[in-house]
């Protein structure tokens, strides 16, 4: 296993850590479960602070995507060795970047999504993030990789 | 109370003539059409110099938002863990002398030293409806929505009661109402705690082309309503007539909320606290998350410099 092959891993699996334990950081139950009242855990009940992490991770996220979808278009072998729950995974991602995107868009100012966009968007993210996370742990349990 | 209705009796034919008057002022005329036709967000300002503290508003808010107030039922489901605070208004809705579930806009006292004299002034206090509304865009439950006139709102039918918005919000504005709404169908004992409320600047008025009730029934015209830059236009000139000061346009990145006061603002004694909202400055609160936001549009520029890295320093290893 290369490098730079280690490095990306690590990398994704600091982002999809943090992205999601600050995304469900969103939703009001680390204060509620006390569990920001464990020491060094304050910032799960920060929302501010929560909500700049969330947004942290997907810069990292994004570049990420495009640095893989890139380096598997240059080496013309790569996208035939993505395995099926790989493909599932990348459906996942590419599901939880576009909704993202868009409550992304929703949050700037001036901008007005009527209540059901807004509704669909919340509700389609926190899905995608449930099957990702349940897709990851499956394959990380049976040892399925992105890549035969 | 019976001293209020009778205040109220008393001042109920000025209030019908000052009605009157409102309808046909042209900053009323504008906030008509403008709810119709969305093209600036509507504010109001607010001249602090003319409040009496009569609390005809108040009143009036409560008369015509009467049909949005929770109705619980006892008793409440147990919460888990215990420490989940059962916040209950239903008993005290009279309650006018500060924000509550039954209660959108109250009165604050506040009181001030001009020229070594102390005066006390009466400020209408609700939802200062954000330019960019922190209590909306971070619901996570999509329970709140701004509207393109500029108002915010929550939906009663959605809200979950976690009090998020609450907790987002620069001036702690919603106030939560233990045992109502969606919550009591899902999982009460796990998640949720009833429903948040706030001035929604009764939007089922502004959609049939009438003023707000509070602005209605204001017997001293406190209130205008109109046009962004119109309004804004106005708190300038009121503020330079009475030498005085502006809060609510700078606010929070802006709010469609400005008031005009004689006194500056950090010079004002009230109190604040639990649903007693404060006048200090406010940062925007939204500017961080926006700026990292400006950043993932660089992302995509990184991640493919990266990759052509990549390729480049094996083309160069290949040869």
């Amino acid at each position: 296993m290369s490098s730079a092959h280690t490095f990306r891993k690590l990398v994704y699996g600091i982002t999809l850590f943090f992205i999601t334990l600050s995304g469900f950081g969103q939703m009001p139950i680390f204060d509620r479960y006390h569990i920001s009242d464990i020491p060094g855990l304050g910032w799960l009940a920060q929302f501010y602070v929560t909500h700049s992490i969330h947004y942290l991770f997907a810069v990292v996220l994004i570049a990420l995507c495009v640095y893989v979808v890139l380096d598997f278009l240059l080496d013309k072998k790569g996208f035939p060795r993505v395995t099926a729950p790989g493909l599932v995974k990348v459906f996942f991602i590419l599901g939880l970047l576009v909704t993202g995107g868009f409550m992304v868009v929703k949050n700037l100012p001036g901008v007005y999504f009527s209540h059901v966009m807004i509704y669909i968007l919340d509700l389609s993210h926190i899905l995608l993030c449930m099957a990702l996370l349940m897709a990851s742990a499956y394959t990380l349990i049976k040892r399925k990789s992105w890549v035969r | 109370m019976t001293s209020k209705i009778s205040r109220r009796a008393f001042l109920k034919g000025s209030i019908t003539a000052a009605g009157s008057v409102a309808v046909t002022t042209g900053v009323a005329r504008a906030a008509k059409s403008l709810a119709k036709e969305d093209i600036e967000p509507l504010v109001t300002v607010i001249d602090i110099s003319k409040c009496i503290g009569c609390e005809e508003c108040v009143y009036a808010c409560q008369e015509s938002n009467a049909s949005k107030f929770p109705e619980p039922k006892k008793p409440y489901p147990k919460m888990y863990p215990s420490t989940v605070p059962v916040q209950d208004w239903s008993d005290k809705r009279d309650t006018t002398d500060r924000l509550t579930p039954y209660n959108w806009l109250f009165i604050q006292t506040a009181t001030a030293t001009v020229n070594g004299e102390e005066i006390e002034l009466t400020i209408p206090r609700r939802c200062m409806h954000c330019e960019n509304p922190p209590c909306v865009k971070l619901c996570p439950w999509g329970s709140a929505k701004q509207e393109d006139n500029g108002l915010s709102r929550i939906d009663p039918d959605i809200c979950l009661g976690g009090s998020k918005c609450k907790a987002v919000c620069p001036w702690d504005i919603p106030q939560r109402q233990t045992g109502t709404g969606l919550y009591l169908n899902l999982l009460p004992a796990l998640a949720g705690n009833g429903v948040m409320y706030k001035c929604d600047r009764c939007y089922q008025k502004l959609e049939k082309g009438e003023n707000p009730a509070c602005i209605e029934a204001c017997p001293e015209d406190v209130q205008v309503i109109g046009p962004r830059s119109k309004m804004v236009e106005h708190a300038h000139a009121l503020a330079k007539e009475m030498n005085g000061y502006i809060y609510g346009e700078k606010e929070n990145g802006g709010t469609n909320t400005i008031y005009v006061s004689p006194v500056p603002f950090d010079q004002l004694t009230f109190e604040k606290g639990d649903g007693k909202p404060h006048l200090d400055q406010v940062d925007n609160k939204m500017a961080n998350g926006n700026n990292i936001a400006r950043a993932m549009l660089l992302a995509p520029l990184a991640g493919a410099a990266a990759a052509f890295g990549k390729f480049y320093k094996q083309v160069k290893e290949d040869e």
